[in-house]
């Protein structure tokens, strides 16, 4: 019997659809463990963001970047 | 205190973003491409009704579905990089990418996964109707993806629609329209897109010739080369039109970048086109050496490239480092000083706010806007940092070209053998059909290196150097990371590359 509730026919669409699935398992498989590696590994333990993990503030942050920007750069222009 | 900057680790970062790219820009054009391609073969069964063309439909469905699997979520990598290794540039850019780059997030990406799912699991479940304009729209949100991607990159090109904000550090668009409808960002989207389309024509050839040359499913073959080649010629002519605007724009927005591509050291005119050409490595800017051991020169085509004229004077990279007068070129010589006014003129703002001293604060940051167009001049230590690597730009630049009209032959060829009727027997074409998906992959990293060395040394064009654009990391971390991704990344490509390999050779479903 068909149902003619639509929200239940597009769970029965996705739900059949993934069911059928032959070569679709493997590359789930693939995408599934891809993004695990991305997100549980890689960005956990390799891409920290910089500005986050080190100053809590926006302002602060704000700060860190005027000063990479100024005062290094003029102490460099000094010394020429 | 002076805090060298660490030149090793920007290096390794920018190798890791290069490679991370580069990979990342296998799968891409295919997407782009193959999914209109497939929406032509689905167009076809729509309106013939012959489930041949839909047997022949599926089967590059299935392609496309693997690429995207095994592509999807690598550029977010990128993303990840530009906070741990690029965290200035990051900060600093937050503003003008956070709306391009979410417009894709909410549009785009929800259009093509939706449509996606229809795409796939529809056959039979729904209209024809409705599963082409399916197709269609996975074709549409895809390249809708690429549109704002390509746009953010545009800016960095280019950065227009913006102004700096020295309280946060942060350039705050004022504009987006001008951030969109840039000259760069348009060329930039029409050129990519383009390419991408005959990048997925030449897969199809590729695929093809091999199932016709191991006498394997050649209707199949034979249909889709009609298609591929077809739309890969049209859309080649497109990408020669596109890459002479593309140039045309950078020989007003980004001179250095035209200079270092075609080796042009000296300003001229009318200014030769070097069509083939050995570079003098050993050549640097302001020397007496000569800039190509051998070239073959196509007098007035650069002018006319560059000024749509035949006599325009085209400025040589010598120009733009150290400045011609007479022709009107500033060179990067009289900028440096002008921003490192600007640099000081922050620094100076700074540190008047922190005094409350409001008068001083004003002065300097009145300073600061009169010299802001130099403001990343002010961190050259010399003029000829300006200039990027000539010898990858032109041989990148030349190889792109060439192979593009290569492609303009072989698609000219296909098309022309598959109609005459013979062309299963031609053995020397389909040889040579067999390279092309990966002569299409070089022309387009090569235009990935065109586009991005040559913006170099910029992270944003004359705004920001990627010397200051990077976040103060030891070497050793980035390149860590680096030699961990060549491992991962051939992994993913050693999976696709097996399981496409595999679909391949089973072809399309047989008729039950």
């Amino acid at each position: 019997m068909t149902n003619r509730f639509l929200p239940f026919r597009i769970y029965h669409f996705y739900r059949d659809g993934f069911r059928r699935m032959t070569l679709g398992r493997s590359l789930w498989k693939i995408i599934i463990v891809k993004l695990v590696i991305m997100f549980a590994i890689l960005k956990v333990f390799f891409f920290p963001n910089f500005l986050k993990s080190n100053f809590s503030t926006d302002e602060a942050r704000a700060d860190h970047v005027l000063q990479e920007l100024t005062i290094k750069q003029i102490s460099i222009n000094n010394l020429e | 205190m002076v805090e060298a900057i660490d030149i090793g680790m920007v290096n390794w970062a920018r190798a890791l973003f290069a490679l991370t790219a580069m990979y990342h820009w296998i799968f891409v054009p295919l997407t782009l491409g193959l999914s209109w391609i497939i929406a032509f073969y689905e167009t076809i069964y729509y309106r013939t009704g012959d489930e041949s063309w839909s047997r022949l439909t599926k089967f590059w469905m299935k392609l496309f579905g693997i690429n995207f699997a095994i592509g999807v979520a690598t550029g977010i990598i990128l993303e990840f990089e530009f906070g741990t290794n690029w965290s200035n540039y990051s900060w600093m850019v937050g503003d003008i990418f956070g709306a391009p780059l979410a417009i894709e997030g909410i549009a785009a990406f929800f259009l093509e996964s939706t449509f996606f799912a229809v795409m796939f699991f529809g056959w039979n479940r729904v209209s024809k109707k409705f599963h082409l304009f399916s197709t269609y729209m996975v074709a549409v949100g895809s390249n809708l993806s690429a549109l704002w991607i390509l746009v953010a990159n545009a800016w960095m090109q280019h950065p227009v629609g913006m102004v700096f904000n020295p309280d946060t550090a942060r350039f705050e668009m004022q504009d987006i329209m001008a951030v969109i409808l840039s000259p760069i960002a348009v060329s930039k989207f029409t050129h990519t897109t383009s390419s991408s389309f005959v990048m997925a024509s030449l897969f199809v050839i590729s695929i093809s010739s091999w199932y016709l040359f191991k006498q394997r499913h050649q209707l199949l073959a034979k249909r889709s080369i009609v298609v591929a080649a077809t739309f890969g010629i049209v859309a080649s002519l497109f990408v020669g039109f596109s890459g002479d605007e593309a140039a045309y724009e950078d020989a007003k927005h980004q001179p250095m970048k035209l200079a270092a591509f075609e080796g042009h050291f000296e300003g001229d005119s009318p200014s030769g086109l070097v069509a083939l050409g050995i570079v003098n490595t050993k050549k640097q800017p302001g020397d007496d050496l000569q800039s190509f051991h051998f070239k073959l020169k196509i007098p007035g085509m650069l002018s006319i490239l560059a000024q749509r004229s035949t006599t325009g004077y085209v400025a040589g990279i010598n120009d733009l480092v150290y400045g011609n007068e007479a022709e009107g070129v500033m060179g990067v010589e009289q900028k440096i000083p002008l921003g490192k006014i600007a640099v000081q003129s922050l620094a100076d703002y700074k540190a008047a706010q922190k005094s409350g001293d409001e008068a001083a604060a004003a002065n300097a940051l009145q300073t600061f806007r009169e010299n802001e167009a130099y403001f990343g001049y002010g961190f050259l230590e010399k003029p000829e940092d300006s200039v990027p690597n000539v010898g990858i730009m032109f041989y990148s630049f030349h190889i792109m070209v060439i192979l593009a009209g290569l492609f303009i032959i072989v698609f000219a060829l296909f098309l022309f053998f598959v109609y005459k009727g013979n062309i299963e027997h031609l053995k020397w074409l389909l040889m040579a059909g067999l390279p092309m998906f990966f002569l299409g992959i070089i022309a387009q990293e090569a235009g990935w290196v065109v586009a991005e060395v040559g913006r170099q040394p910029w992270a944003i064009q004359d705004m920001l150097p990627v010397s200051i654009a990077r976040t103060n990391l030891d070497s050793g971390t980035v390149a860590t990371t680096f030699f961990m991704f060549v491992a991962l990344f051939t992994a993913l490509l050693i999976a696709e590359v097996k399981i496409m390999i595999t679909q391949i050779k089973k072809g399309p479903e047989e008729v039950k």
